[in-house]
């Protein structure tokens, strides 16, 4: 496991804006966890303030963007040879290292703190889990040590629904693990059909993804064992009470074509390198016939877990009565 | 492949003073916005937590 020290050391050559620092807590995935931990809280079908409500879930981000911060800084030394992220603050130089992990530490502690203060010990307790698992056991020790990263790590990403859920019912029932269980079985197929087509990136800086430590074959067959429990999974919330036929709808017809698409990803050749015999630009034809597949299913695996999600969130603000939440 | 496609790209040169000042002036502003949002929300979190419990306090 190396340290990003080199990074740490560099000296900044451009004057850091306030959108570096708002770049550091990676904005795209607060505004996933703003959408799943609301649903959560909604779904707790529970009285809460407006107010209060709005805090929670502004706390919940910002506990995400304070592990994305520390994230940055411990990940330093890798992000600056990826394509995707040598544009990240650190490693343009534009914020120091020790400035991104002062800002994770301090977010951290705001975010748990005030969300113990506005709802209950249980949600800040599970939000200071989340960043803990997210930035030492995922960042820390998964990433760089075994394929079964994301896997694990995934629950990290998996939590905010809980996280709302606790928020506003001071308990996290099975309907909430339930959520839990949906994305955390998500991430597997999602993030290997991304790698599938960016594992360049990955072995270049000895980060073990699937496609680079067990090869793309064994990647596509994964995928397709994970879509095959995935999907299932999603249909029980229609027997537990938390969806209804709008939910069920959703996650059937939804669930048929994520089925599809990972047999065709498993059927297809995406991650493995051309054919050595194939020359100009069959050569590029066939590197791109294989990736399709695979960039089909990453993103209609964002639309999938997304419209799963507002189903619910949908379904169940229909049963809250606006004057509820101001009692 | 050659080394140079591992390495990041270099730091551009230092930019001159007036831009650092700007830069500074602009993270300044966005600091205090920060605080003022944070004890805004504090209070407004105080006076909901509490609001019940003072307006029914025996005197």
């Amino acid at each position: 496991m190396s340290k990003p020290a080199a990074i740490e050391g560099r000296a900044a050559s451009q004057p850091a804006l306030w959108s570096d620092y708002l770049q550091l807590l990676k904005p795209r995935v607060m505004s996933l966890v703003v959408f799943t931990a609301a649903t959560g809280l909604v779904c707790a079908n529970q009285a809460i303030n407006p107010l209060l409500g709005a805090v929670a879930i502004l706390c919940i981000a910002v506990g995400a963007g304070a592990s994305g911060s520390l994230n940055m800084w411990y990940d330093a030394d890798i992000d600056a040879r990826m394509r995707r992220t040598r544009g990240r603050p650190v490693p343009m130089g534009k914020v120091q290292g020790p400035e991104a992990a002062a800002l994770g530490v301090v977010l951290s502690l705001f975010s748990v703190m005030l969300l113990a203060m506005t709802t209950n010990w249980l949600a800040a307790g599970l939000l200071a889990f989340t960043i803990f698992f997210y930035v030492v056991v995922y960042t820390m020790w998964l990433k760089r040590w075994t394929p079964q990263n994301i896997v694990i790590g995934g629950l990290a990403g998996a939590l905010p629904p809980a996280i709302g859920w606790a928020a506003v019912a001071g308990e996290a029932p099975l309907n909430a693990w339930l959520m839990v269980l949906i994305i955390f079985m998500w991430t597997p197929p999602h993030a290997w059909a991304l790698s599938l087509y960016t594992s360049e990136d990955y072995a270049k800086v000895g980060v073990p993804m699937m496609p680079v430590a067990r090869g793309a074959a064994s990647t596509r067959k994964q995928i397709l064992i994970y879509s095959l429990l995935f999907v299932p999974i999603c249909q029980i919330p229609v027997f537990t009470g938390l969806g209804g036929p709008a939910y069920l709808a959703v996650a059937a017809l939804g669930g048929a074509v994520f089925l599809l698409l990972a047999w065709r990803v498993f059927r297809s050749r995406a991650g493995d390198a051309p054919d050595e015999r194939i020359e100009g630009e069959d050569r590029l034809y066939a590197v791109r016939a294989g990736s399709k597949d695979a960039r089909n299913l990453f993103a209609f695996s964002i639309l999938y877990l997304t419209l799963l999600f507002a189903a619910l969130l949908v379904e169940h603000l229909g049963r809250i009565a606006p004057l509820e939440l101001l009692k | 492949m050659s080394e140079s496609h591992d390495t990041p790209p270099a730091p551009p040169p230092p930019t001159d003073p007036a831009a650092i000042a700007k830069a500074r002036r602009g993270r300044n502003i966005a600091l205090a916005l920060g605080l003022v949002a944070f004890i805004v929300l504090v209070y407004g979190v105080t006076l909901i937590r509490m609001g019940g419990y003072v307006a029914s306090r025996p005197l």
